[in-house]
């Protein structure tokens, strides 16, 4: 299971990418192995005011669906529209091609609300136990 | 969710952790979910073929002159004239004509028969029978005992080719006979529940590991997980004990009247045709998305704006891409009719379609020697 040190994480393992006023976000490498063979993601609109722990997609796996939270608050600049006929570039990259939107972020102080890699690795951890 | 403590296991377990399996409990079990993951092993088994462990299910050997006893009216299944080495789906019903289990009789000796039944449903249909029995009769539960491993996939006949013989090939759908493998004669049948050319192979308990890695010993095949099997059956339209069907739910609902044989006596006859003269009943339907997005177990059913029924079924196609269902519905509606699938604020946009969903099953084929090398 990886995590990428530069990113920020939440409790429901999703990640944001933090580059000046904008954020990247997804699900985790951890939360793909999990879910297992992902088949269907419902993407946010661009536009939407996405709300920091929020609802913000949906993730279908073949068993079940999972609702996704926004890691951070802000407003959907771009979505990866690739996910629409290969969900499972999120199973194969979850941190790279499986990237879910780009936002712009509304509140800076709300990453203090986040993870960092080695504090989410702790986390992931204890859960694993 | 069922403690983990107080579930059974099969004689498999150790191999499925040794493979990396993801465990979860089924019907009282902690049985393997996947391996390396459900799409590859669904697609997997369709192209070439895959091992289940399905020693979770249950088995009973009866002692049973049709002459003799009652044992006919257990079933609604035509017991009478079924011949040696033939095995038959059908219906264990109560006095409502609901479904105690969905099963598979073998008649094994004129008067000796192999009864198979869901995991959940063995101590259940145990007591049933035990309770109806009458006359000269003796019934084993032999499922602590017996094993069974399922081989299905268009290359499963070539496998059991490699470790029985040619005599395989001889069996048709739906019949058995006794082989010798590993030394042990068991019964091997032509069954499965994928829709693709395969086998189910009885072995004692003791000797399933043993099976379990020589069968693995080819290439071809890989383990499957109850992951795939689900995904595997839904695709044939096949119906799940305990989720398309229970005791609430009768064999005309469920659209199987084709697993009834009108002309014997059986439990819970009487109470099937009323419900057929009536013909008012909800009914099972088949649908396919418009989309890879799924329906899931309790989705309503809407029809032309008003709430029909109820998801019991759904999941993503692997072989289809999309996503599939079936439900029951309390309104006639044909193949084409147009239905959508709610869950709160989500909407699924559907079509009612006749099952199979999957058109390319192998499971009845009577050229396996070409379906295995082609």
């Amino acid at each position: 299971m990886s995590i990428v040190d530069s990113l920020f994480y939440t409790k429901d393992h999703e990640w944001a990418k933090i580059e000046g006023e904008n954020a990247t976000i997804g699900i985790t490498d951890f939360a793909q192995g999990a879910l297992g063979d992902i088949t269907f993601i419902d993407l946010p609109k661009v536009g939407a005011l996405l709300s920091q722990s929020k609802f913000c997609a949906t993730v279908e796996s073949v068993k079940a669906a999972s609702d996704v939270y926004a890691p951070l608050s802000g407003e959907v600049l771009k979505v990866n529209t690739q996910l629409s006929t290969q969900p499972e570039l999120v199973n194969l990259s979850a941190y790279d091609q499986g990237w879910f939107a780009i936002i712009k972020i509304s509140d800076i102080a709300e990453k203090d609300k986040l993870m960092t890699a080695s504090q989410y690795k702790v986390y992931v951890q204890e859960l694993s136990k | 969710m069922e403690e983990n403590s107080t579930l059974r296991m099969t004689p498999l377990i150790q191999e499925h952790k040794e493979l990396g399996a993801k465990l979860a409990p089924f019907g009282g079990w902690l049985m393997p979910i996947q391996y390396s993951g459900i799409l590859q092993e669904h697609l997997w088994t369709r192209k070439n073929a895959g091992l289940f462990d399905i020693c979770h299910m249950g088995e009973f050997i009866v002692q049973a002159d049709l002459s003799k006893c009652n044992f006919s009216s257990l079933f609604t299944i035509d017991l009478e004239h079924m011949p040696q080495g033939c095995c038959r789906y059908g219906f264990m019903l109560n006095q409502r004509g609901g479904i105690i289990d969905d099963l598979v009789v073998y008649r094994i000796g004129q008067s000796q028969w192999m009864v198979v039944t869901n995991a959940a449903t063995t101590d259940k249909d145990h007591a049933h029978m035990r309770a109806i029995l009458k006359g000269e009769f003796k019934l084993e539960n032999v499922s602590a005992v017996l094993g069974k491993l399922d081989l299905q996939g268009k290359v499963s006949a070539k496998v059991l080719v490699s470790l029985i013989g040619e005599e395989i090939l001889k069996l048709d759908y739906y019949t058995f006979d006794y082989f010798t493998v590993l030394g042990e004669k068991i019964i091997v049948s032509r069954t499965g529940y994928t829709g693709e050319l395969g086998y189910e192979l009885y072995m004692p308990n003791q000797r399933i590991v043993e099976l379990w890695h020589k069968i693995l010993e080819d290439k071809s095949v890989l383990p499957i997980g109850l992951g795939a099997r689900d995904t595997l059956r839904l695709e044939m339209g096949y119906g799940l004990y305990g989720q398309d069907m229970c005791e609430e739910t009768t064999p005309l609902e469920a659209r199987a009247e084709h697993f009834i044989c009108w002309d014997k006596e059986f439990i819970g006859k009487s109470a099937l045709l009323e419900q057929k003269e009536k013909a008012d009943y909800r009914k099972l339907v088949c649908f396919i998305a418009d989309s890879r997005r799924s329906p899931r177990h309790n989705y309503r059913i809407f029809y032309q704006h008003q709430d029909i029924g109820q998801v019991t079924s759904g999941s993503f196609a692997p072989s289809l891409n999309f996503g599939i269902g079936m439900g029951y519905v309390e309104k006639e509606i044909a193949a084409g009719d147009q239905i959508s699938l709610v869950d709160n604020s989500l909407l699924i946009n559907a079509k009612i379609v006749a099952k199979p969903f999957y058109k390319f099953g192998s499971a009845k084929t009577k050229e396996i020697r070409n379906v295995y090398s082609g």
